[in-house]
């Protein structure tokens, strides 16, 4: 059993939704990006989500693409986002690491030879923006073989007849974009995430993430009462950068504030109890 | 030559691949709209009610046919090849980006959008939606660069005279790259109410196909045009390349003529080997980006770089997939010219023709200066001039030292 499925699986006898939490790889520089990763699973994530930094995020609303401009400025690179991840493995076996980002890095490593690496790292699983169903053949059989989850995404304007060619190349979590829009921007009702979530549980087993607009501990507990876990981005990547001082330095708070941040997201999800 | 089809003109296949490039690198929330688009656009180029009224709006609003004019002075300036101009740059908004733009608005009426984005390099795409969005009376929001803006300063007022809102895009160089990823961004929001009405023959299937389609109106008169002066095809094509639709709307109609050079002008910027370009297929190789797997200036990891033109319409780090499909296949030659060059060869043809040309069309001329000279003078040679240089007129005069 993946690292994914059995995470959601104890979620599952805890009865209780997740928390999934995204930073960006090297923001503001390496060791401080490493240090977030490395107490999180204390902080209160149950699974994470690292971004991968690309010059050109088609999908992310101003605080994801800044987050990616300073990591790039920083040096990341993708040998090094493994690293971190590799690292991470050495003090924990079990919180699902998924990478996130877009599909030219992995196209570019070439998506085999991306898939063994990420494996090998310890990645769990992948999610690319711009791979929907019609191209995500191209990384599918690499993954599968490589024992990585490919975690697609669902739109609101992913209706019922389309929905199952997503479902057939996911797997780990189906992650649910739950507003129309880039990230950071919109938020959804929990009516419109409830009635999304029980459409998409009617064609799969799978668990459901929901994200795009969770930032305060209430919407992520109002999402944590329908889905399997909700998915925060900007509210964290916005607390790295409340941590950066004039110089683009990180500052002694900067680890602190974001742990502080995503505990209280964590006691919303965990406040609400699934039976 | 390798593995050569039976036709250059059968692609994109059904998933809007040309080969390896082209196909549908979205987010999933664009999706569903963009097979909308697809099925919408399918329907509409064989109804004959969609053709007749695009026909007619060519021939008496844009001003179609556009003359395939003797160009006598600058042929024999150079001495060679017997040179002969599409005249894009006199159609209404001065460039061939009204051809698709009528297109793409009147199937936005027809899908029942109620409002229009574009990206916009030169501003001669934005102004050419910001005129058809008028014209149909749908708001219009354009994104452009916030360097473009400066540079192209003479198009976002047009724009803005037609009424269009043009929301400066601060991000990267703050060029056409920039500006289309937040006009997808924006899509990404809007798409159930809003059209996306992209510039070029790039973005996701099926964009490359259906500007094209367009396009092709430039190759199809041509070719009437050149047989009714000559009696015969052309010999040789020239056309300027950003993302490459003025070039495609020239040449697809030829590509399965063998007789017919064909040769697309990438800009140099200050020099390919200076890595300040825009030549995505001389100096770039595959990837993804906007939607579409093409030529792309890059990095080794894959980060999309920074493209160098001083011509704004070709400032961009890729290019059609069609046109990746066509290089490797073999069938157009792609070369480049720099900036030095192309505002040698506006200078030379404003006092030559007195034409003044697009910094973008004056990429193209400045090979057809190399080019002809070497060509016998029964060589029939057809540039596309694909848009007029009244917008560069402020930006040229300054860097020439004159009074603008």
């Amino acid at each position: 059993m993946s690292r994914i499925a059995k995470r959601f699986a104890q979620l599952k006898a805890d009865k209780r939704a997740g928390l999934v939490t995204y930073f960006m790889a090297g923001d503001p520089d390496a060791a401080t990006s490493f240090e977030i990763l490395k107490g999180l699973p204390a902080a209160g994530a149950d699974l994470i989500e690292l971004g991968m930094p690309f010059t050109d995020p088609m999908a992310d609303g101003p605080s994801i693409q800044l987050a990616g401009q300073r990591a790039l400025k920083g040096g990341m690179t993708l040998d090094a986002t493994f690293d971190m991840v590799r690292r991470f493995r050495t003090t924990d076996n079990d919180t699902p690491v998924v990478l996130m980002g877009y599909y030219n890095l992995v196209y570019q490593r070439g998506a085999e030879k991306f898939c063994k690496d990420a494996a090998a790292a310890g990645v769990d699983g992948l999610i690319l923006v711009d791979l929907p169903p019609e191209e995500a053949d191209e990384i599918k059989s690499y993954a599968d073989a490589a024992g990585v989850d490919t975690v697609l995404l669902t739109a609101p304007t992913t209706d019922d007849v389309r929905l199952p060619a997503v479902l057939k190349f996911s797997s780990g979590f189906v992650y649910f974009v739950s507003v129309l829009g880039i990230t950071g921007t919109a938020s959804a009702t929990e009516e419109s995430v409830r009635r999304h979530v029980e459409r998409i549980r009617r064609h799969t087993k799978l668990p459901i993430g929901v994200g795009f607009g969770i930032k305060t501990p209430e919407q992520a507990a109002a999402v944590a009462r329908h889905a399997d876990a909700a998915v925060v981005g900007t509210g964290i990547v916005d607390r790295v950068k409340a941590g950066i001082d004039g110089n683009g330095k990180a500052t002694s708070g900067l680890v602190p504030g974001v742990f502080a941040y995503i505990k209280s997201l964590a006691d919303g999800v965990r406040g609400v109890r699934k039976d | 030559m390798p593995d050569t089809p039976n036709s250059f003109r059968i692609g994109p296949d059904e998933r809007g691949h040309f080969g390896i490039f082209g196909g549908r690198y979205v987010a999933e929330t664009l999706m569903p709209l963009i097979l909308e688009l697809e099925k919408a656009y399918n329907e509409a180029k064989v109804d004959p009610a969609f053709v007749g009224e695009l026909k007619s709006l060519a021939t008496h609003y844009a001003g179609r046919p556009s003359p395939l004019y003797h160009a006598a002075r600058y042929t024999q300036k150079l001495g060679g090849a017997k040179i002969y101009f599409k005249r894009e740059e006199l159609n209404h908004t001065g460039s061939h980006k009204i051809n698709n733009v009528l297109g793409q608005v009147l199937l936005a009426k027809r899908m029942g959008k109620t409002r229009v984005i574009a990206e916009t390099g030169a501003g001669q795409h934005g102004v050419a939606t910001a005129t058809a969005c008028a014209l149909f009376d749908i708001p219009c929001v354009v994104f452009m660069g916030a360097t473009d803006v400066e540079r192209q300063a003479p198009n976002v007022a047009r724009m803005n005279m037609l009424g269009a809102e043009v929301r400066p895009v601060k991000a990267g160089a703050a060029t056409l790259k920039d500006a289309m990823n937040e006009a997808m961004r924006d899509w990404v929001a809007t798409c159930e109410t809003t059209f996306y009405c992209i510039g070029t023959v790039a973005g996701p299937h099926p964009y490359p196909e259906m500007v094209r389609d367009f396009q092709c109106v430039i190759g199809d008169e041509t070719r009437t045009q050149m047989m009714e002066a000559e009696g015969r095809l052309p010999d040789t094509l020239v056309a300027c390349i950003g993302g490459g639709s003025n070039a495609m709307g020239l040449f697809h109609p030829f590509l399965d003529d063998p007789s017919v050079r064909i040769i697309g002008v990438e800009a140099a910027g200050k020099g390919v080997e200076t890595g300040l370009h825009a030549a995505s297929l001389t100096g770039g190789r595959p990837g993804v980006l906007h939607g579409n797997r093409t030529y792309l200036l890059q990095d080794k990891e894959g980060q999309i770089t920074e493209a160098h033109s001083i011509s704004a319409g070709l400032d961009y780090p890729g290019i059609g997939p069609e046109h990746s499909w066509l290089k490797e296949k073999g069938r157009v030659e792609y070369v480049s010219a720099t900036d030095d060059e192309a505002l040698a060869a506006f200078q030379t043809l404003c006092k030559l023709e007195g034409i003044i040309p697009a910094l973008e069309s004056s990429h193209a001329l400045a090979y057809v200066e190399k080019l002809a000279p070497t060509l016998p003078k029964d060589n029939l040679l057809v540039v596309n001039l694909s848009g007029r240089g009244d917008k560069d007129v402020p930006q040229v005069a300054a860097m020439l030292g004159m009074k603008a």
